[in-house]
């Protein structure tokens, strides 16, 4: 540790800390604008002057910027010298000279760190006469609203999107005090890390526009830490709710997991929560054959009478579900009744990641591992559609690579000027092995294009030559056993080499392929990890539960009286007709939150709640169990999935569900029943936690409006509704202050109102939070732990003439079931396509932008062609066609339909 | 004892002095301008609701009685409601010494007894009045930087005109 | 005269008097009001009817229709029987009162002034058994103090009046008053006059001498639960005794009926009137003492004042006769 004296106060810090961090993290309220802890310090603001001193003797002193300054053992400083108190205090009056009056109609106002540090450097008149700089506004697309005026040029957005985030439709422009940070020309923002910038830019430059449709002040929201339900890395954030509707989302810090920042998919996602296909009473089908409303009480008898007179009970789990609700259903049906509700191939890969996994064998990294790895091989993972917080992890594991070089010219990674002068392009190896380009092409050493076989293929011939003992791949071609070569011998010579594959793969052979790499690797002495990644928020979670039952087809070939589907809609799941045939004799329970296909279907509809007005556990592909917290308490008859079914379960007579009445029961009967939960009810503090004696706040002290809010209804103030499934208070009342890390309901700190109060809830700045990172991994390695090398190598892929292999080409916006609901996704959905290589297409006749059909899932599709030079011949992709990607990968007959449509 | 009896002559000395009484509603009293009674919403200069719904009489507010949500319309904000709870209201004029746009303000009008507590929750068609109240001159967008119908990026009081990102020029 | 006849006034008087009692009380709760309105410069109650006198009213209505009710922790008997007695006493003590010559049910009753004593004795079991049956500690507090102040009282309110009797030679209230005829016992037995009175206030437990429902300790002392109109009962007993106090002032110090020019009747109703007047005038100047230095004052001043009083006016007399 090195120690460091301010003010005449010693302090201690990690060695090569900035002072600025060091400052932060004793504790001190020292200004800042360009310094980000994810982005490092580049000195351009000027803002976190401090006096130095060059030995207790000095009592002159000079002025240095703390963000530049790295500290050194004994060194003198002080924040309070008048001399660096005026010099911050010209510095925000600089900045503040074309800052327009508009707070009062800014998104940011109330959570702006320009407010914030103007307050704390004690600007409070404004001696600037003359006029103000003014620029004009580009449109950002569905998510982004821009308000240049507002700048103060710190340039933390084009280091972010730019730099950090490898966004290229982004820059600044103009010169001298004219700078201007946007597009090139009006225009949705690409990249899918967009919405960072309004937590990035410390004044209101970027806003969340979804948000600004339904605007209140941060003071105004309920808040309920929470975790993204729109892919399975488990990215934790905070909800915002006000009057029932989830207004926001924003980004939750887990120094594990995803730090500072979230994916556009996730942060805009949650627009389904409000959405007007929302089912809030329970509905039966009558003697017309239609669906009507019924109450409750009688939704619970009819349920509870199914449940009687039925001789055979299927439930039919869901990946979206949370581990509660899954374990209620698979407690009333039995587990020999409880299947997967995906795909049949989908199951197969889940089964397979959960044999890999739960080996023990592996070491599955966490977020921040991955971003720390210094060789990365992506096996048939487009990280960058699928779970893109992933991808920006290995954007930042192949920037490493200049911290390397760096290091070894002693300049400190957080130097981000200096490192990048010297380090340039300078990268860690980074290999994909797609069928298609991704966006990490562009950072990546080598960029394969093959078939999910043909990449399989390379993955065991990596994994061969990493370990002679693996099985060998014969007949590799010349070119591509150069290319195994080069990659195996990245992987060798790395610390922390990282592969990469998942269930997006599609092919049970790259998952396999890419667990031969990792073993391989740690029979070379490596400490190989492997990121397995999953589609959904629990799908692991659901995957360790069946315990090898089947997915859904299975569940359909039994001929059960009462099928039960858990917050799924099977119809994504399965052809129509397979699931016609086999409901025919069936009665149909559908448990699900909005309307859709399978409860259009259902006899009985029970309103389930969204991950907003529940709590509940969720298991990340990381293995990591995360509880999330519920922020509306909804008037109408929606309830959590476990309570339905408890409460069918108890009028049925069911023993196993009678004490199903709170969240911290079930989690503690889950535990209970299966021996891989058990750690389960430490993932988070149970519902009787107190600090100090009471509940914990879930609104800030200023929430306003409480009287006025539901006068339009009732001039009556209603009685709070009570929390019963978690610690929190639902109002403002209760313990304002530090409390366990998995329970921030908000971040805020005196006079830090921005996201930037981060800081003083962490142990160390950038680190993990104080009492450690939240959740719980279930799946750790075991140094000892056998393993045994997969051994079925598969053919190489070869084309056919007249047929293609489609496969899924995955999309950020619209492959999620529930963010496809949000009406600014949708704006980000594009038309289906059909993918070929120019040459496929020239054969067929076709060009890009023409219509083309091909039966997908027993029904004829209409694509538009879109030609990807780059693919392998024999290949076609389908995107924008989630409904009937559990038909994908197979071979389809491709006709051109219509004339050029572009 | 002597003093008890002199308390006794001074107070009755009471019954020929002037009442203070001020006999209301027969007599009405004399309220001054800045007098905290009734509040209102008011309008720009040009006729435009002022309240940009910023929230801030709301956070402001010690009882809590005013609720509003923010709506927008071609770049001006507005309450899509806004809502005053007057059986809660205090009349301490919070509300209106947080108002960055002058529009809330507390009038000299306190009749506004009702026999149905209900009654005393006001929504904007209450509240919002023609005119401008207490500070006829002025008008928040026209000092803001955000652009409006009717003014562009850089019109507003001192404000250069915006600026031309494909210039090098100082 | 026929007997008959004798028992026919006598009834109308017994219900005259009630009537005129009950209405003079009531008027008293507004005149106070408006008394007290003028000495503390504002106009009291003058909204109902002219001057406001209608307020009385719109009172009695709206103490008739309150919500009578009595907690489920109350003794139920004591706790309605409790304002009767404040009602009954206050009231039958006026029996014997000699308003002049021809009004007065039974004036010349020969033990009149021990009548009196002996009425305004029980008068405290209303307050006590009030205070008891609310089985509240603020208005058991009340009922203890009570019990306390109009028993310490009670000695030297009596003792007060020996000096009245000693001279009149008489219990008989009407030949007290036709002893005045020359010159009202006020003066030679002003002591007498100073104590009865003071006794009296603290006997009706008027400001400032209300300790036993001191609001700002008891709540309202011995009346915290009671509502509607037993409260009433309780509230309307007060004012009778006020009158009931004055009128004997009037009777025992100020010469009666007696008086120049005016008729008989209007003398007595001027005398009382300036006392019930001087009565809210005590209510509007003064502050309530503290407990102890009112018992103190009680026992350590008054007491030995009266029986000082005694003294002289049996030396006086002695004196008078023996010269």
């Amino acid at each position: 540790m090195t120690t460091f004296v301010v003010d005449g106060k010693s302090f201690t810090c990690k060695p090569g800390d900035n002072l600025l961090q060091a400052c932060l993290h004793a504790g001190f309220d020292l200004p800042y604008f360009c310094w980000h802890p994810a982005l490092g310090s580049v000195g351009a603001c000027r803002q976190c002057a401090v006096k130095q001193y060059a030995s207790e003797d000095d009592k002159v002193g000079r002025l240095t910027m703390a963000c530049m300054t790295p500290v050194s053992e004994g060194a003198r400083y002080s924040i309070t010298d008048p001399m660096a108190t005026a010099f911050r205090a010209s510095v925000i009056e600089w900045l503040m000279v074309n800052h327009p009056h508009d707070c009062p109609v800014c998104e940011e106002g109330g959570e702006c760190h320009l407010q914030d540090m103007t307050v704390m450097t004690g600007h409070a008149y404004r001696r600037y006469r003359f006029t103000k700089r003014t620029h004009r506004n580009q449109d950002l697309g569905p998510f982004i609203k821009h308000e240049m005026n507002r700048c103060i040029a710190c340039y933390r957005c084009v280091r972010f999107y730019r730099d950090y985030a490898g966004g290229r439709d982004f820059d600044v422009f103009g010169a001298h005090d004219h700078v201007y940070f946007g597009r090139y020309a009006d225009g949705t923002l690409e990249s899918e890390f967009s919405g960072n910038l309004v937590e990035i830019c410390p004044t209101g430059v970027f806003t969340d526009k979804t948000f600004s449709m339904h605007y209140v002040r941060k003071w105004d929201m309920r808040g309920a830490p929470s975790i993204c339900v729109h892919c399975g890395l488990g990215c934790n954030t905070i909800t915002n709710e006000r009057e029932g509707r989830l207004r926001r989302i924003v980004n939750r810090y887990n120094g594990s997991v995803n730090g500072y920042f979230l994916c556009d998919r996730g942060r805009f996602g949650y627009g389904f929560v409000n959405g007007g296909d929302r089912i809030h009473a329970p509905l039966a089908r009558g003697d017309d054959g239609r669906q009507g409303t019924i109450s409750s009480d009688d939704a619970i008898h009819r349920f509870a009478a199914l449940l009687r007179s039925s001789s055979r009970v299927v439930g039919i789990g869901s990946p979206r579900a949370s581990l509660e609700s899954n374990f209620a259903l698979r407690a009333l049906v039995g587990a020999e009744n409880f299947y997967l509700g995906v795909s049949a191939r989908e199951s197969r890969l889940l089964r397979l990641l959960v044999g890999v996994l739960d080996s023990g064998a592996i070491h599955i990294p966490s977020l921040r591992e991955a971003q720390q790895a210094d060789a990365v091989l992506i096996l048939g993972s487009d990280l960058s559609n699928t779970v893109p917080r992933a991808a920006l992890a290995v954007r930042q594991a192949v920037r490493g690579g200049s911290f390397t070089l760096a290091a070894a010219a002693k300049i400190p990674q957080w130097q981000d000027t200096a490192v990048r002068n010297l380090a340039g392009d300078a990268r860690r190896p980074l290999f994909v092995a797609t069928p298609v380009a991704t966006r990490l092409d562009d950072i990546a050493r080598l960029a394969l294009r093959a078939a999910p076989a043909d990449i399989a293929r390379l993955g065991f011939a990596v994994a061969a030559i990493l370990d002679p003992d693996a099985p060998a791949v014969s007949d590799l071609p010349a070119d591509l056993a150069a290319q195994v070569g080069t990659i195996a011998d990245a992987l060798l010579a790395a610390e922390r080499p990282l592969v990469i594959s998942g269930v997006e793969a599609g092919d049970e052979s790259v998952v396999q392929a890419s667990a031969n790499v990792a073993l391989a690797l740690r029979a070379s002495g490596k400490s190989g990890a492997l990121m397995l990644n999953v589609p959904e928020c629990n799908s692991l979670g659901l995957a360790l539960m069946a315990n090898g039952q089947g997915g859904l087809e299975a569940a359909l070939a039994q001929s059960a009286a009462l099928v039960i589907a858990l917050e799924n809609d099977i119809y994504r799941r399965a052809e129509a007709t397979v699931i016609e045939a086999a409901l025919t004799s069936s009665y149909l329970v559908a448990l699900d939150h909005s309307e859709g296909p399978t409860t259009r279907r259902a006899d009985l509809v029970l309103p389930a709640t969204s991950f907003a007005e529940c709590g509940g556990t969720l298991v990340s592909s990381e293995g990591r169990a995360q509880r999330f917290y519920q922020p509306i308490f909804s008037k109408t008859d929606v309830r959590e999935s476990w309570r339905w079914l408890g409460a069918a379960g108890c009028a049925a007579g069911y023993k196993v569900c009678e004490n199903w009445n709170t969240l911290d029961n079930m989690v503690v009967a889950l535990a209970g029943a299966l021996p891989r939960f058990s750690r389960l009810p430490d993932v988070a503090p149970p519902a009787s936690f107190r600090v100090a004696g009471s509940r914990i706040a879930s609104e800030p002290r200023r929430f306003s409006g409480r009287t006025a809010i539901n006068a339009a209804h009732s001039v009556r103030d209603p009685k709070p509704p009570v929390s019963t499934d978690s610690p929190f208070s639902t109002t403002m009342e209760g313990y304002h202050g530090k409390v366990p890390s998995a329970l921030f309901p908000f971040f805020w700190a005196p006079a830090w109102n921005s996201v930037q109060s981060i800081n003083k809830f962490q142990a160390e700045i950038d680190g993990a939070l104080e009492g450690g990172d939240p959740g719980i991994r279930l799946l750790e390695a075991r140094p000892h732990a056998e393993f045994r090398y997969y051994t079925r190598i598969p053919e190489g892929f070869v084309p056919r003439s007249d047929m293609w292999f489609a496969f899924v080409l995955p999309r950020v916006f619209g492959d999620d079931e529930q963010s496809a609901r949000a009406v600014c996704i949708r704006e980000r959905m594009a038309g289906a396509i059909l993918a070929l290589n120019g040459e496929d297409a020239a054969l067929l006749g076709v060009v890009s932008g023409q219509s083309v059909a091909c039966e997908i899932g027993g029904e004829q599709q209409c694509l538009t062609l879109e030609v990807h030079p780059e693919m392998p011949h024999g290949l076609a992709g389908i995107a924008g066609l989630a409904t009937v990607a559990h038909a994908l990968p197979t071979f389809v007959r491709i006709t051109p339909t219509g004339s050029d449509e572009s | 004892m002597l003093s008890v009896l002199l308390t006794l002559w001074y107070t009755f000395l009471h019954l020929f002095h002037r009442k203070v009484t001020v006999s209301y509603p027969d007599e009405m009293p004399y309220l001054a301008p800045r007098y905290r009674g009734r509040i209102v919403l008011t309008r720009d200069p040009d006729g435009e609701e002022r309240c940009v719904s910023c929230y801030l009489c709301a956070v402001a507010c010690p009882v809590d009685c005013i609720s509003l949500q923010k709506a927008e319309e071609a770049g001006r904000w507005y309450p899509e409601f806004f809502r005053i709870n007057f059986s809660r209201c205090i009349f301490c004029g919070f509300c209106e010494e947080a108002c960055p746009t002058y529009a809330i303000q507390l009038t000299p009008d306190f009749e506004m007894s009702e026999y149905n507590r209900q009654n005393l929750v006001y929504e904007k068609q209450d509240l919002l009045i023609s005119g401008t109240g207490k500070y006829p001159d002025y008008n928040f967008y026209r000092v803001s930087g955000l652009a409006i119908p009717g003014k562009d990026k850089g019109e507003a009081e001192l404000e250069r005109e915006a600026i031309d990102t494909r210039s090098l020029l100082p | 005269m026929n007997h008959s006849n004798e028992i026919a006034i006598g009834f109308s008087n017994i219900v005259f008097g009630l009537v005129f009692l009950m209405v003079a009380a009531s008027l008293l709760t507004w005149i106070e009001r408006r008394l007290l309105g003028f000495w503390q410069d504002r106009y009291g109650p003058n909204r109902a009817g002219p001057f406001g006198v209608l307020q009385v009213v719109a009172d009695g209505i709206k103490l008739l229709f309150k919500q009578d009710w009595i907690p489920p922790f109350a003794d139920r008997t004591v706790f309605v029987i409790a304002p009767a007695i404040a009602m009954i006493t206050v009231m039958l003590a006026f029996a014997v009162i000699p308003v002049t010559p021809a009004i007065g049910i039974i004036g010349n009753l020969n033990v009149g002034l021990l009548y009196f004593l002996a009425m305004s004795s029980l008068g405290v079991y209303a307050v006590v058994l009030a205070g008891w049956s609310s089985n509240n500690k603020y208005a058991l507090l009340g009922g203890m103090r009570a019990a306390a102040q109009m028993v310490s009282y009670e000695v030297f309110m009596g003792l007060s009046l020996v000096g009245v009797v000693m001279l009149a030679g008489s219990y008989n209230l009407t030949a007290i008053v036709h002893s005045q005829q020359h010159l009202w016992y006020v003066v030679p037995q002003f002591i007498g006059f100073a104590v009865f009175f003071l006794g009296g206030l603290a006997e009706t437990h008027r400001l400032p001498f209300d300790l036993p429902e001191g609001e700002n300790e008891l709540g309202a002392g011995f009346h915290t639960e009671y509502s509607g109109m037993k409260f009433g009962m309780f509230f309307i007993g007060e004012y009778i005794g006020i009158i009931l106090i004055s009128a004997f002032t009037t009777v025992l110090f100020l010469g009666g009926w007696y008086g120049p020019i005016l008729p008989p009747f209007l003398w007595f109703a001027l005398k009382t009137g300036v006392l019930v007047a001087f009565f809210v005038l005590l209510r509007a100047a003064l502050p309530r003492p503290r407990y102890d230095q009112f018992m103190a004052f009680g026992w350590k001043l008054m007491l030995p004042l009266t029986l000082i009083n005694i003294l002289a006016t049996g030396a006086v007399m002695l004196c008078w006769s023996t010269s």
